[in-house]
């Protein structure tokens, strides 16, 4: 036992007292501690090389070494190109068919995770769900040419059933399969979240009111998850539209899109920077268009997830 | 209701298989004897034994676990501070500040690696006389890394009592005090959490590193990816099956925090 010894009360006041403050008298000095170092370190390695970004692609046929040219659009001008075209209408394509096949296949998912299976393993099954997106990309695309390849697991198991063989890899059912699968469990979590929030008392009123299973899904349950549907479409449409890995090992040479196009300027043989730089601006301007409709329409709680 | 199982839990049985399909097929290769391995030729372990003696391999873990660490430790102080700042305080540019933070987020990662090495290669390299080596890539990381264990600890940030570290400034506690003893040990679990989730993007990251690495470092990705182009290797089956360990121990322990961090049984309201 501590015996307390009683203190001199002048002591005591000084215990009590508040500790100076210096920071009260300078009131930026705190957030300023909390906010510069991270905004120092994103303006030099994000924002200004951005801006240069920006700035490079305006310079026609830039390649590194290279007395710069006088600024002018020439590069957004070739771009128009067909040859061009057809590269960023096919990552269009590609971005567009896989958020397809991704809400497709993803809200049924979704909707049984979250409203039909039994309760007690609904975060379970959503985590198993989600946990493959903790593996390497690269690895993920790797596991699909050895399964997609023309002497792959798919074909041995088709041949074992007399079936005829399949030649996906290296063209257009190979990146579907490879990016729906990378980004499946994205549109999952969304939309799931967003179906955790479905007021279910509708549901029963729908059908208290005598509508029909299929009329409930199309008229109560689809419009209040519309908000989770274009978060999830947005997120997916931006991954498949920036992918590099999926296309490049599983597409083969005749499915150029333009992030592997970017890619080949910047360090492949060809190196014409300044190209490149104007495709991966419209890149970003493409995803800065998408992310303002997804704040506009969209559901931001759900997006954040 | 119907008798059968409804259809939505036949295709979630179905994408569940899906989704772990081609890691089983990762997993089982990895144990064949034989190189060109849809057939399956008896059990080996041989390509782990290769693994272990690619020295080529051996270094580029390295590299990447260095990365990965030196990243997410620069960016937990980082992310964590911005977390909190953004939290605090109103002021003008917020939001411009806010979107340029989770930019790396949204934006593809080849427009990101693309800009860093235009600058690094111009006026990094002009003005400070920066070469590409393995401190570019974790300078780069560490701009993604940044963003998502704001992004974490933002969350828990939300779900804590606002007025815990008022408590303390009243109770005679200085700010520093305040920051460290009080907000600090709440935070931690959303840190932890943001940390594992940086780590692992960081591993994986292929491009971003790519565009950064100059001739100076080779990171375990751009290893594997410039084997894998070149056609089938056994052994990369193996690596795979130590590198999917490896994050699944992590996303289990991620998940842990995850959970003690927004579960019902922290209380710090009072008595309730």
């Amino acid at each position: 036992m501590q015996r307390l010894t009683p203190r001199d009360p002048s002591e005591l006041g000084e215990v009590n007292r508040p500790p100076a403050r210096p920071e009260r008298d300078l009131p930026w000095l705190q957030p300023l501690l909390l906010l510069a170092p991270a905004g120092l370190w994103l303006l030099l390695l994000l924002v200004l090389p951005s801006l240069l970004l920006l700035e490079l692609s305006l310079i026609p046929g830039f390649r590194l070494g290279q007395a710069p040219a006088a600024y002018g659009i020439g590069n957004y001008v070739t771009l128009l190109d067909p040859l061009y075209l057809r590269v960023v209408g096919r990552s269009l394509f590609y971005a567009c068919g896989t958020t397809l096949l991704c809400l497709l296949l993803g809200f049924p998912v979704a909707y049984w995770i979250t409203l039909l299976a039994p309760r007690r393993w609904r975060s379970l099954l959503l985590l198993g769900f989600v946990l493959p997106l903790w593996t390497s990309s690269l690895l993920r695309a790797y596991a699909w040419i050895t399964i997609l390849r023309p002497s792959g697991v798919l074909n041995s198991f088709l041949g074992w059933l007399h079936l005829p063989g399949q030649t996906w890899l290296n063209s257009t059912p190979a990146i579907f399969i490879g990016m729906t699968y990378s980004f499946l469990p994205y549109m999952v979590l969304i939309l799931s979240a967003t179906l955790e929030k479905l007021d279910r008392r509708l549901l029963e009123a729908a059908a208290d009111l005598g509508a029909k299973p299929s009329q409930t899904f199309w008229q109560v349950t689809l419009p209040q998850t519309l908000p989770g549907i274009a978060a999830g479409g947005l997120l997916v449409f931006i991954s498949a539209l920036g992918d590099f890995v999926v296309p490049d090992l599983l597409g083969g040479s005749s499915s150029m899109t333009v992030s592997r196009l970017v890619y080949q300027q910047f360090l492949g043989a060809t190196r014409n920077w300044g190209l490149a730089s104007s495709l991966s601006v419209l890149l970003m301007v493409a995803v800065g268009a998408a992310i303002a409709l997804l704040l506009r329409f969209g559901d931001r709680k759900s997006a954040s997830f | 209701m119907s008798l059968p199982r409804s259809w939505q839990a036949s295709l979630t049985l179905i994408l569940f298989l899906f989704m772990y399909f081609p890691i089983a097929v990762l997993g089982l290769y990895s144990f064949n004897a034989s190189r060109y391995s849809s057939v399956w030729e008896g059990f080996s372990l041989k390509w782990y034994q290769q693994l272990l003696s690619d020295d080529r391999i051996h270094a580029a873990l390295g590299t990447s676990l260095l990365v990965a660490t030196v990243a997410v430790a620069i960016s937990a102080v980082l992310g964590t501070l911005m977390a909190v700042g953004l939290a605090k305080y109103r002021f003008l540019g917020k939001g411009l500040y806010q979107g340029i933070a989770y930019l790396p987020l949204i934006v593809p990662d080849i427009a990101i690696a693309v800009a860093t090495l235009v600058f690094l290669s111009s006026v990094g390299r002009l003005y400070f006389g920066i070469q590409l080596s393995l401190w570019t890539i974790i300078a780069a990381h560490v701009v993604f890394c940044l963003a998502y264990i704001a992004v974490v600890v933002t969350s828990r940030l939300a779900g804590l009592d606002p007025h815990i570290e008022e408590a303390a400034l009243d109770l005679g506690a200085t700010p520093r005090q305040a920051f460290v003893k009080v907000l600090l040990p709440e935070l931690l679990p959303g840190i932890v959490a943001g940390c594992l989730l940086a780590f692992v993007l960081s591993m994986d990251d292929l491009l971003i590193s790519s565009f950064t690495a100059g001739n100076g470092a080779n990171t375990l990705p751009m290893e594997i990816y410039s084997r894998v182009r070149t056609g089938m290797k056994p052994d990369i089956n193996a690596l795979s099956v130590v590198l999917i360990l490896g994050s699944g121990m992590l996303a289990f322990v991620a998940e842990y925090w995850r959970n003690a961090s927004t579960g019902p049984g922290r209380p710090h309201r009072g008595g309730q």
